[in-house]
């Protein structure tokens, strides 16, 4: 194939005889230094290309960036730009999202704080919560006959007028709908017996209550003038442990609005 | 031998020197470059055939890289440069291989 190329005016006249030459020979042949005028030019115009392939390739790899056409660098920047108004977008919203879950929050809690504030005190008023606090404590006892049941409510009320928040008494709470029965000698309170001495534990005011208790007429004398026994300790601190699950109301209901 | 030579004493003044190609170059010198490397091999393989013409290779070189850049520059113009150097890219891709071929030919033998 090669030898058909080959051409009669070939520069290299000693080795023309020499037609079956191998590739690899002329090859060597072709490479040997002769210092002519054309290699020189070849040699400088192959230095160019050296030059430039080398520059090329540091450009291409130094910087992704600097290699790219005007066209495609708009492109780029127009994405970049686009996504990171999509970016401002999300924060915004994210932003926007995370106040309004704050705002809720702070409300929520509001909300609950104010309904466990209520829960404590109708809890004490109901009496199912233990309470402490400023009170009194009285120790009534009877004397020769038994105290009615009449004489403890009269002290009951005045407890309540007085605006006693928390009465126990022998380790029973005494709420809205407590009562006290005569039966049969003794006293039933709430459906229970109790006997003397009665140990009333009250939460108030302690000036007021035991001022109301003692006025002539009122709950105490009144025990004594039946023969009783009554004594009240003002306490700053005085606890009411006794609790009583208030029943749901049976025919009440809250009226809406 | 002197070819090699220049080309080898190119590539290392080019690492070594590194220089910033102007930016108004920057788009047509790897199309150049491509241009002239299928030059250079059209050179070789004309060397090979016995055929080989200094005056022809330096013409064909120069014309090589100007048409090239040109062609691409047409296509900035035009608002298909990316597509333009592509095809020039491809044909030179394939001028190169055929020489190569032609090249393997003579030296193989196959």
């Amino acid at each position: 194939m090669s030898v058909d190329d080959e051409t009669p005016e070939t520069p290299e006249t000693p080795e023309a005889p020499e037609r079956q030459v191998s590739g690899w020979r002329r090859l060597a042949r072709l490479l040997r230094p002769r210092g002519t005028r054309s290699e020189l030019l070849t040699g400088l115009l192959c230095l160019l290309l050296g030059f430039a392939l080398a520059v090329q390739v540091g450009q291409s790899t130094g910087d992704q960036l600097s290699g790219l056409r005007q066209d495609e660098l708009v492109r780029l920047l127009d994405e970049v730009t686009q996504r990171a108004d999509q970016l401002d977008a999300e924060v915004s919203d994210l932003e926007e999202i995370r106040d309004d879950l704050r705002s809720a929050d702070g409300r929520d809690q509001a909300a609950r704080d104010l309904a466990r504030q209520r829960a404590e005190q109708e809890g004490i008023l109901s009496g199912r919560l233990p309470a402490q606090g400023p009170g009194v404590q009285i120790h009534v006892a009877d004397g020769a006959r038994p105290l009615e049941a009449q004489v403890l409510f009269n002290l009951l009320e005045e407890l309540r007028n007085a605006g006693a928040e928390a009465i126990e008494m022998n380790g029973v709470r005494l709420v809205t709908t407590s009562y006290f029965v005569d039966s049969g000698g003794g006293v039933v309170l709430d459906g229970a017996a109790v006997a003397s001495p009665y140990e009333w534990t009250v939460i108030g005011d302690p000036q007021t209550i035991d001022r109301a208790l003692e006025i002539p007429g009122g709950a105490l004398p009144r025990v004594r003038d039946e023969g009783g026994e009554a004594v009240t300790t003002v306490s700053d601190q005085v606890t009411v442990d006794a609790v009583r699950i208030p029943g749901e109301p049976e025919h009440a209901e809250p009226e809406d609005g | 031998m002197i070819a090699i030579v220049g080309l080898v004493i190119g590539v290392v003044a080019g690492l070594v020197l590194q220089p910033t190609v102007p930016l108004v170059l920057q788009p047509y010198l790897p199309i150049a470059v491509v241009a002239a490397l299928d030059a250079l091999f059209g050179g070789f393989r004309a060397m090979l055939d016995g055929l080989f013409d200094d005056k022809v290779f330096l013409v064909s070189f120069l014309s090589n890289v100007v048409v090239a850049a040109f062609i691409v520059f047409l296509g900035d113009q035009l608002g298909v440069g990316g597509q333009l150097s592509t095809a020039v890219v491809v044909v030179l891709g394939i001028r190169i291989f055929s020489n190569a071929a032609s090249i393997r030919r003579h030296i193989f033998k196959a």
